[in-house]
């Protein structure tokens, strides 16, 4: 037996690359053996794990769909593909949460911002050169496609307020709170608890500066309500927001989504 | 005095005040944080008009900025 692209097909002795991709993959012209770029003069060995691509290629969503049931395992998979996750604020955590989720394979994700991509956010915010000027949501969207195009993205160009919150995501399982300024941030979480207690949701407070990573944490404020950060280090000056600590955050912020999705609750 | 629970702590207030003052005595700005009341969320228009009675249980929330 090997492994075609994560599809196991019977084994023969003497099997060459060349031939499984005329047979397989016609016009494939890279061929990835355990790891490895191969020759298509090589020979596989019973057991071997074979990728063959196209330069270029994107895949399909049936073959999107296959790699993540591989790679994430098929509960973890069906679980997230079927999920919507709003994500409010598209700066240093809004924009790297959304492309962890995109690749994890989150099926909808809503996003949220009325900012344009600026010079001073390219220090730590997922977006390139290229996109200066963009709406962030317009910019981000584009990116998400990169990644991963069989995600559906839906962009709300709106400043939310607290009164808006709940009409725009009470369809999603989880929500992030990715806001920059404060008084948003609490006003976020104030409308969720309120008006929303069917979402689970993931706030953030103390991101800034470039103090100790290990001082970021998930704190869990009641069941399926999260806020992650130091609770301290504000944007200020003399302590800016960078790209690491920034990230760290956010990849909590993303590992708690995913957590939410999949139904993990801590006892603490 | 009034005494109250603060975020799981005992504090003694010399007299009445609202949650808003509390909030402010600690040097927070009411507008970045969030308070639960006995159980429930207050709305923002409420911290100044609602008093802390005694045996109250508060839960604040503070947020500072950068995202």
């Amino acid at each position: 037996m090997i492994f075609v692209n994560d599809r196991p097909l019977p084994w023969e002795p003497g099997m060459r690359v060349a031939e499984l991709a005329a047979r397989i993959k016609p016009g494939a012209d890279v061929v990835i053996v355990n790891g490895f770029p191969a020759l298509p003069t090589a020979v596989l060995a019973d057991g071997d794990h074979c990728w063959l691509i196209r330069r270029g290629e994107v895949p399909s969503a049936e073959e999107m769909d296959h790699l993540l049931h591989a790679r994430h395992t098929p509960g973890v998979h069906e679980v997230l593909k079927r999920a919507a996750v709003g994500i409010m604020g598209l700066g240093g955590l809004g924009s790297p949460l959304a492309a962890a989720l995109a690749r994890m394979g989150v099926g909808r994700l809503l996003l949220a911002d009325y900012d344009v991509v600026e010079p001073s956010n390219l220090n730590r915010q997922h977006y390139f050169i290229d996109q200066i000027g963009l709406m962030k949501t317009a910019a981000l969207k584009a990116t998400l496609a990169r990644i991963n195009p069989h995600v559906v993205v839906e962009c709300l160009e709106a400043q939310l307020t607290e009164a808006d919150i709940p009409k725009y995501f009470a369809e999603v399982d989880v929500l992030a709170e990715c806001f920059d300024d404060p008084a948003t941030k609490a006003a976020a979480l104030r409308s969720v608890l309120r008006n929303l207690p069917g979402v689970g949701y993931v706030g953030s407070s103390g991101v800034a500066g470039h103090g100790d990573s290990n001082a970021i944490r998930t704190r869990r404020l009641r069941p399926r309500v999260y806020v992650v950060g130091d609770g301290e280090s504000a944007a200020q000056p003399g302590q800016g927001l960078m790209a690491p600590r920034v990230g760290i955050a956010a990849h909590h912020q993303a590992n708690q989504v995913i957590r939410l999705l999949l139904g993990v609750e801590e006892e603490r | 005095m009034i005494t109250i629970t603060c975020n799981g702590e005992t504090r003694r207030l010399a007299g009445e005040m609202s949650v808003e003052e509390l909030i402010c005595s600690l040097d927070l700005n009411p507008e970045t944080v969030v308070a639960e009341l006995d159980g429930r969320i207050l709305n923002r228009s409420e911290y100044a008009v609602t008093k802390l009675a005694e045996g109250a249980t508060l839960e604040l929330i503070r947020f500072v900025g950068g995202g």
